[in-house]
């Protein structure tokens, strides 16, 4: 029993009920709430795997900013409505079909983590074996074992000291490149988010399907669009 | 001087261009003489190439203007290929091709669509030209098929009539199944040889397997059999006198039919290297072409349908000519046959044009005074066609049956048959004196008949050709009714010297043509000259010169031959000249022509059950094959449409799916499972 | 020690097969964004788990760069939502079939 596992457990079971609670919550502020748990148990696990710079932007960017944002926007907006979970308007077989390669998904992922004898990209044995020798190293006892690859941590060399000088003598091209797609990003959301002098909305326009509008008649309506 | 060569076919390719986009300006009757001009300027330009082709050593010229199809393995040049087989031709197309222009120019005037009789006739007459100077069997072909072409259009020059463009059909479809069995060959010959040219498969002839030759050879008869009227495909040549006159005569007598004869005289190295009964299977197809249809000629009523058998029939005697192998004597037969029965088909014409149109011989009759020119010059052409002596026809027939008689003892394959041919020609040589004379007899002596009672079925005839006009009539304009008014009164007159001229011409080449050939030591021009063709030279049996003969047996059988077309001539005069018979007995108790109203009704009856449902085979299932890939490709696409469903969600579940395809492809294949 | 390295790899599995899930099964715009965030968050624990494993930094670094990636996304995702909600109070994904994309 270490701590370690300890700390997994709990953060994994936290992470899990995080996201379960994201999907089934009805109010979209439980699922952001419910984001938030998750969020943070990740960080947790990041600070247990020795990444702890990415520990804390993980709360500080994520947590702390962008679900705020979508608080925000939820707020804003009025979107709280309650999403009535039991109808869906694309029929049972889509929630089928969705169960379905979502449980595929995990099996497909499983069975590479289980199975996967070798890296795909090398071809040769991965070091990660199920039930074989550990390479689990704990914070206090970190040691150059691998001088070519970036080490996470030295004793001497804290985390985002390894971590800056990787970034800005290898990734230099995309470390700026990121800089300019944040910029984008910027002026296109300012320039999207602009309330134009008027908002026309658009005239002829049934009600939202999510208070259980007629749909046959909105899929009529959308043929008829769709024809001419 | 050889080098103008591409100048022959150029000139009548010239003429049929500007008449073809400035005929209607031209008019009537300009439009004639340019084409009459074209022609005889390639005449001259021949007379030219004559001079020198004899200079030329080896007597062979060949100039390549370019390559056609360059397909990799597959190479065909357009070039022209001038020995002396070519350059007879070549006389005689532009020759007797000019003076038929010449003879159209008078005949046609008056006709709505003048100037476009003259666009047919110069592309036939250049159509015609590369079919015999083509060299390569492509370039043939292409002659080939145009002339095949141009006799469809110009037999269905008045189509206002529905059984002239009816007969137009039957040509074209007849001379078809001959297209199909040359196409074999020649694909057949491709196959062997690797080319198509003649200086690249006549040398190499002897050395391809009999089976080989025999195949190329059959299929090629095949090609002859329908282009030069044969048994069984000669249906469409009597048929085919729906059209002009002048049409009858170049295309029907002297060039297009002869066509056949020039493909296998051009190609008698392969024949030479052929199975021994080959050569034999050919001259039974031409003995009993000439017997068969000198009887049918015997009782026609209709004096050019009359003049179309013996056509066949002559035709016939080329052919088994070919296949005993007197090749020169084929050729010789085909120049001297384009003279007389030029002459012929257009001493008829006049006949025809100065009766008012009227072509059957029950109504002629005393025509000798008011069509003076006329006659003797059908006078010569029939002493010519029957073989009596001196006239062209004697010389070239004789020809033809000493190699028949020669055939049956020497050579390689010499068999009893030569001797039976023999004696069939001998025999024909009498009905082809009775056929002809009968139609001079009917025609020129005797009582004028044309004040007679008109006979009834005569009478229904017109009836329904003019019903058949007034149905084609298009647009309501002047079309002039190309048959006999029997209603009305004739008065024979004799045309004018636009149209005697040529045929007096005509007449004298038919007194004199023999004379290019005769069979006494050094007097036989045509045959050394033939002889230096290169192709001939690989068979011998070509050559008169191999017959061993004395000149006392040559004599004998000249004589012979003269007297059976004498005996003939005086059956003809028993029966024909006396006033009260008319015909012969047996006429009207047979129908005119038993086979071809036996084809006639297969294809209208059993003939057209096929034909509709190889029409519905073609529309249903070819058809909609390729209707359907088209109908499967809209299927297939608005169902695979249904994909786009514009719901963010289905895209998102389509991505994880692919996602999940992907991986466990990865997982199985690539990663190793332990 | 105890062998951690497939247990993560497995949480990470289970936290992308939820988020997948919830996309296909949610509607609203802001949730399925949140569904998309708990996606990326199992990638990121998936390459720290393995830069670990093979004692690699890269995997952190890689990490970073989603990160900001994300948030740029987000960016402009919620601009998009703000857009269409704003002509179209209470719309859902499916509203976007107008569009017909």
């Amino acid at each position: 029993m270490s701590v370690q596992l300890v700390v997994f457990f709990i953060c994994a079971l936290i992470a899990l009920f995080g996201a379960g609670g994201v999907v089934w919550s009805r109010s979209p502020v439980h699922s952001a709430l419910s984001l938030v748990a998750t969020l943070f148990a990740i960080a947790v696990l990041f600070l247990n795997q020795n990444a702890q710079f990415l520990a804390a932007v993980q709360v500080i960017v994520y947590t702390g900013a962008i679900v705020i944002l979508i608080l925000f926007v939820i707020m804003l907006l009025g979107v709280d409505k309650l999403e009535n979970l039991a109808d869906e308007p694309l029929g049972i077989g889509f929630r089928v079909a969705g169960g379905v390669v979502a449980v595929a998904l995990l099996a497909v992922l499983l069975a590479v983590f289980f199975f996967g004898g070798r890296t795909i990209v090398t071809g040769k044995p991965a070091q990660a074996t199920f039930g074989g020798t550990s390479t689990y190293q704990p914070i206090s006892q970190q040691a150059v074992s691998n001088p070519q690859a970036g080490v996470i941590d030295t004793a001497d060399v804290p985390n985002i000291n390894l971590l800056g000088k990787q970034i800005f003598t290898q990734y230099i091209l995309a470390f700026e490149v990121t800089a300019a797609l944040l910029t984008i990003a910027v002026v296109g959301a300012v320039v999207m988010a602009h309330r134009s002098k008027q908002v026309q909305p658009i005239p002829d326009e049934p009600e939202s399907l999510d208070s259980g509008a007629d749909l046959a008649a909105i899929d009529a309506a959308g043929e008829e669009v769709r024809e001419a | 001087m050889l080098n103008l060569i591409w100048l022959v076919p150029a000139l009548p390719l010239l003429g049929f261009l500007v008449l073809l986009f400035f005929g209607s300006k031209i008019g009537d009757p300009l439009a004639g003489w340019l084409a009459t001009f074209m022609v005889g300027a390639a005449f001259v330009v021949s007379l030219g190439l004559l001079t020198g082709l004899v200079n030329q050593p080896g007597n062979t010229f060949q100039q390549v203007l370019y390559t056609w199809v360059p397909a990799g393995d597959f190479n065909v040049d357009v070039g022209f290929y001038l020995d002396p087989l070519s350059m007879t031709l070549l006389l005689v197309i532009c020759g007797i091709g000019g003076l038929i222009h010449l003879y159209a120019v008078g005949y046609m005037q008056g006709d709505p669509r003048y100037h476009q009789f003259f666009v047919y006739f110069n592309l036939f007459v250049f159509s015609m030209l590369m079919l015999v100077l083509g060299d390569n069997l492509l370039l043939t072909f292409l002659g080939w098929e145009g002339v095949g072409a141009c006799s469809y259009f110009l037999i269905s020059f008045w189509f206002e009539r529905k059984s002239n463009a009816s007969a137009a059909k039957k040509a074209f479809v007849t001379n078809r199944v001959g297209d199909w069995g040359y196409l074999v060959g020649m694909f057949m010959s491709f196959f062997v040889f690797g080319s198509l040219s003649y200086a690249d498969i006549l040398p190499k002839a002897p050395g391809v397997t009999q089976a080989t030759a025999t195949f190329i050879v059959l299929f090629m008869l095949v090609a002859v059999v329908g282009k030069s009227a044969q048994i069984p495909l000669y249906l469409w040549l009597p048929d085919a006198m729906a059209g002009p006159t002048p049409i009858s005569a170049l295309i029907h007598a002297a060039t297009m039919v002869t066509a056949g004869v020039y493909l296998l005289v051009r190609l008698n190295p392969l024949i030479a290297a052929s199975y021994g009964w080959v050569p034999w299977v050919i001259a039974v197809i031409g003995a009993i072409t000439l017997f068969v249809a000198a009887v049918l000629g015997c009782v026609q009523r209709d004096i050019k349908k009359a003049l179309a058998y013996s056509t066949v029939s002559q035709l016939g005697y080329m052919v088994m000519a070919v296949g005993v192998g007197g090749y020169s004597a084929a050729v010789f037969q085909l120049v001297t046959h384009a003279a007389f029965k030029a002459t012929l088909f257009l001493g008829a014409g006049g006949v025809v044009h100065g009766m008012g149109d009227e072509q059957d011989m029950r109504r002629f009759g005393g025509l000798k005074k008011p069509m003076p020119v006329i006659y003797w010059c059908m006078m010569m052409a029939s002493l010519a066609i029957s073989g009596i002596v001196p006239f062209s026809g004697f010389w070239s027939k004789d020809d033809i049956l000493a190699f028949t008689w020669n055939a049956g003892f020497n050579g390689p394959n010499s068999s009893p048959l030569g001797i039976v041919l023999y004696l069939v020609g001998l025999f024909t040589a009498v009905l082809t004196g009775i056929y002809i004379f009968r139609i001079v007899y009917l025609t020129f002596h005797g009582r004028a008949r044309y004040d007679d009672p008109v006979p009834e079925d005569i009478l229904q005839d017109n009836a329904i050709s003019e019903a058949e006009y007034a149905d084609g009539d298009l647009e309501g304009d002047h079309i002039e009714i190309h048959d006999g008014h029997a209603h009305e009164p004739i008065h024979p007159h004799q045309p004018g010297w636009l149209m005697l001229g040529p045929v007096a011409v005509l007449a004298f080449l038919s007194v004199v043509m023999g004379f290019i050939n005769l069979p006494f030591g050094k007097a036989d021009f045509l045959q050394s000259f033939l002889e230096k063709v290169s192709n001939l030279e690989l068979a011998p049996a070509g050559n008169l010169a191999a017959i061993p003969v004395n000149n006392l047996q040559t004599i004998v059988m000249l004589a012979i031959g003269t007297s059976f077309g004498a005996a003939g001539i005086f059956v003809a005069y028993r029966l024909f000249k006396a006033e009260k018979l008319q015909e012969l007995p047996i006429v009207g108790k047979l129908p005119l022509d038993p086979y071809n109203q036996l084809v006639t009704w297969f294809m209208g009856h059993p003939g057209r059950v096929i034909f509709d449902m190889v029409e519905w085979f073609d529309r249903t299932i070819i058809d909609g094959a390729v209707n359907g890939v088209g109908k499967v490709v809209a299927v297939a696409g608005e169902g695979i449409r249904r994909v786009q469903t514009g719901y963010v969600r289905t895209y998102a579940l389509g991505v994880a799916l692919g996602a999940v395809l992907i991986l466990a492809f990865v997982v199985t294949r690539v990663l190793s499972l332990s | 020690m105890t062998n951690l390295d497939v247990p993560y790899l497995v949480l990470a599995g289970g936290l992308f097969a939820v988020g997948a899930f919830g996309l296909l099964y949610r509607r609203n715009p802001l949730v399925m964004l949140m569904c998309v965030e708990l996606m990326l968050n199992a990638v990121n624990l998936t390459f720290v788990t393995f830069g670990r494993m093979m004692n690699d930094l890269n995997g952190q670094v890689i990490v970073f760069f989603v990160l900001v990636v994300a948030a740029a996304e987000v960016v402009v995702g919620l601009a998009i939502i703000v857009a269409v909600i704003r002509r179209r109070p209470g719309a859902s994904a499916d509203d976007l079939k107008v569009l017909r994309g």
